[in-house]
């Protein structure tokens, strides 16, 4: 032992031996990799590929089957109108998976935006513009009530928005008495109200300003998840929040950024509801969860967290929109629709487990 | 000792519920030496080295680093104040490339319109500082820098963690088991590296469980024992069997060590 510490600035007995072995150390593999495990790895750092190549293959595959009458602007443009909403509320869950949680209440705070909207211009005669900033905050204070319970209550974030989805949805009838704002009213007295339902031509094809904002929002979305710091935490902390809180990201204070977002997200979903169904409906949008939930899913995006593109989710939706319309089209039940919907979400999330074995 | 101490701390209590993890700990660095803290497990290593690197609050005592009493409430204030870590679990994000893993928490923005208005990052510096962080450590070739860190081996994912510390270290670097998860190569380039980095002029905070590694690296040697320091030793008139039997408390350190400390 005293020898041990008289050399000790030289290497150990036992580690002599190694000045004959293979010097490289920790130089990154180039050994050639089989076309199976190139496949994985570019799906591993192009995680939107996978549906947008499902897109473009469903795509291309109803336009074979039913030919001109999908294969249109008019009915492209169509599939963008059904989907906006899911778009929306699907950016909003797709944040907050990002981050490792899941987001049960957002069609609830959808729905509750939009009666305030209505109910704020309608019941107390506020100008229909300021309604909507209190839509906005309604939105938004309902996120950061999901944000606070995740983050400083440490609860799981599956439980805390089971809870206020349910709460937010009751709150949401008791508010509105279960009464609905009918369509002529709003044209006469806000169509501000109305303003993503709007639409305008270019050709065959027919945009709603609705569909304009959910592409615009997915676009900034992706910059700032892609470009930004803040972007980048969101990512960190789906991946390993005591990592990155180690690393000196201020967790709880991302985290609640994210649901609050998300609410807002929510809320301009809520009006762009009121532009799709013209009305505001108490009971409209009960789905909306389980839909973004599917185009997340669909999407690519890991429901582990840190992991997926939100272009991943715009396509899933999109997915969703052409097997709807196509299905329709082509006159079969509609259940069949759900049917392949359901396996392509488990297919895809067994896509996702086998992308990650690329870490291994 | 006529130099100061950069980095001390006096009677640390950190308990949790009603276990005391610290328990009137002191702890001491001096400017460019290695100080090994070595101890058996549940001795309390691990909350001494989170209350120096800001990820615990200690509920008692003090940490002064260069004469300046400095109170860490987040990993983010004891990196601005110049107190690198290397965590055990090297806190890391797999999904993030090794450029975004190095700068997490600090990027680096745009200049001009771009990173004040639309805080649009600077990934090429960001990269290039990376990148010659790598090469200046001699840490590996670098093919592909923006690759995730999931796709990289342990011992490398060690040397990403080791140059983040090192390229913002400015004052201390604490290293948390830095070979524990190595095999024997890899455990001796790491070990390269750290007297690398003391040759910079850095005073590095070195846990270990390896006992040769300790005996090879440290200048001094703090021991833990029960939450508390228990005697510091000096690698070259100890033992490796003395430390292990102070450690366990086999054996009682002579009181002139403790006065020493």
């Amino acid at each position: 032992m005293t020898d041990a510490s008289a050399d000790a600035r030289r290497p150990q007995e036992f580690e002599k031996v190694l000045s004959a072995s293979d010097t490289s150390v920790a130089s990154f593999d180039t050994h050639t990799r089989s076309p199976i495990e190139k496949i994985q790895h570019f799906l591993h750092s192009n995680p939107a590929a996978v549906p947008l190549i499902v897109l473009v293959a469903s795509i291309a595959l109803f336009g074979v089957i039913i030919g001109g009458k999908f294969f249109s602007a008019f009915s492209m443009t169509l599939i963008l109108q059904q989907v906006a909403i899911t778009g929306i509320i699907g950016a909003a869950q797709t944040l907050v998976i990002l981050t490792a949680g899941i987001d049960l209440s957002v069609g609830a705070i959808m729905v509750l935006s939009s009666v305030v909207m209505g109910q704020f211009t309608f019941r107390y005669g506020l100008p229909p513009s300021l309604a909507i900033l209190c839509g906005f905050a309604v939105g938004a204070l309902c996120g950061w009530l999901n944000g606070v319970l995740v983050s400083y209550m440490k609860l799981p974030p599956f439980i805390v928005t089971l809870g206020t989805w349910q709460i937010v949805l009751a709150t949401n009838f008791l508010y509105s008495a279960n009464e609905t704002i009918r369509s002529q009213d709003i044209e006469a007295q806000a169509p501000i109200l109305k303003f993503f339902g709007e639409n305008f031509r270019l050709g065959n094809a027919v945009f709603t300003y609705g569909v304009v904002a959910m592409v615009l929002l997915v676009a900034v979305l992706w910059y700032i998840l892609n470009h930004t710091a803040w972007g980048r935490h969101v990512y960190a902390i789906g991946d390993d929040p005591e990592a990155a809180q180690l690393s000196g990201v201020r967790v709880n204070r991302v985290l609640i950024s994210v649901y609050v977002i998300s609410g807002l997200i929510c809320a301009l979903g809520g009006w762009m509801l009121i532009g799709r169904i013209g009305s505001v409906s108490p009971t409209a949008g009960q789905f909306a969860n389980i839909e973004s939930i599917t185009a997340v899913v669909i999407g690519g995006i890991s429901l582990f967290g840190g992991r997926g593109s939100i272009l991943g989710m715009l396509f899933g939706a999109l997915i969703v929109g052409v097997f709807q319309l196509g299905l329709r089209l082509i006159g079969t039940d509609p259940q069949w629709t759900y049917l392949l919907i359901g396996t392509l979400i488990i297919i895809a999330v067994a896509i996702d487990q086998w992308i990650r074995k690329v870490a291994g | 000792m006529a130099i100061e101490p950069l980095l001390t701390a006096r009677g640390l209590v950190k308990r949790y519920g009603r276990v005391t993890a610290l328990d009137q700990a002191d702890f001491d660095l001096y400017p460019g030496e290695i100080l090994a803290v070595i101890g058996d497990n549940g001795a309390g290593k691990s909350s001494l080295i989170k209350a120096i690197s800001g990820a615990i609050t200690p509920d008692e005592g003090e940490i002064r680093l260069e004469g300046k009493v400095v109170n860490f409430k987040a990993p983010m204030e004891a990196r601005d104040a110049g107190i690198e870590t290397v965590y055990q679990n090297l806190a890391l994000s797999p999904a993030l490339s090794i450029a975004d893993n190095m700068f997490l928490g600090r990027e680096i923005r745009k200049p001009g319109i771009m990173g004040n208005w639309f805080r649009m990052l600077d990934r090429g510096a960001m990269e290039k500082r990376a990148r010659e962080k790598l090469t200046e450590l001699g840490l590996m070739t670098i093919q592909n820098i923006s690759q995730a860190v999931e796709t990289l081996s342990g011992g490398q994912r060690q040397g990403v963690a080791v140059a983040r510390a090192a390229a913002f270290g400015s004052k201390v670097v604490i290293m948390d088991e830095p070979t524990a998860a190595l095999g024997v190569k890899e455990s001796r380039r790491v070990l390269e590296l750290i007297l690398d980095v003391k040759r910079r002029g850095l005073p590095i905070v070195l846990i270990s469980h390896n006992m040769p590694h300790v005996f090879e690296v440290a200048d001094r040697i703090h021991i833990h024992r029960l939450g508390r320091r228990l005697t510091v030793i000096d690698p070259k008139e100890y033992t490796m069997s003395d430390a292990v039997a102070f450690m366990t408390g086999a054996k009682v350190p002579p009181e002139a060590a403790l006065a020493a400390a």
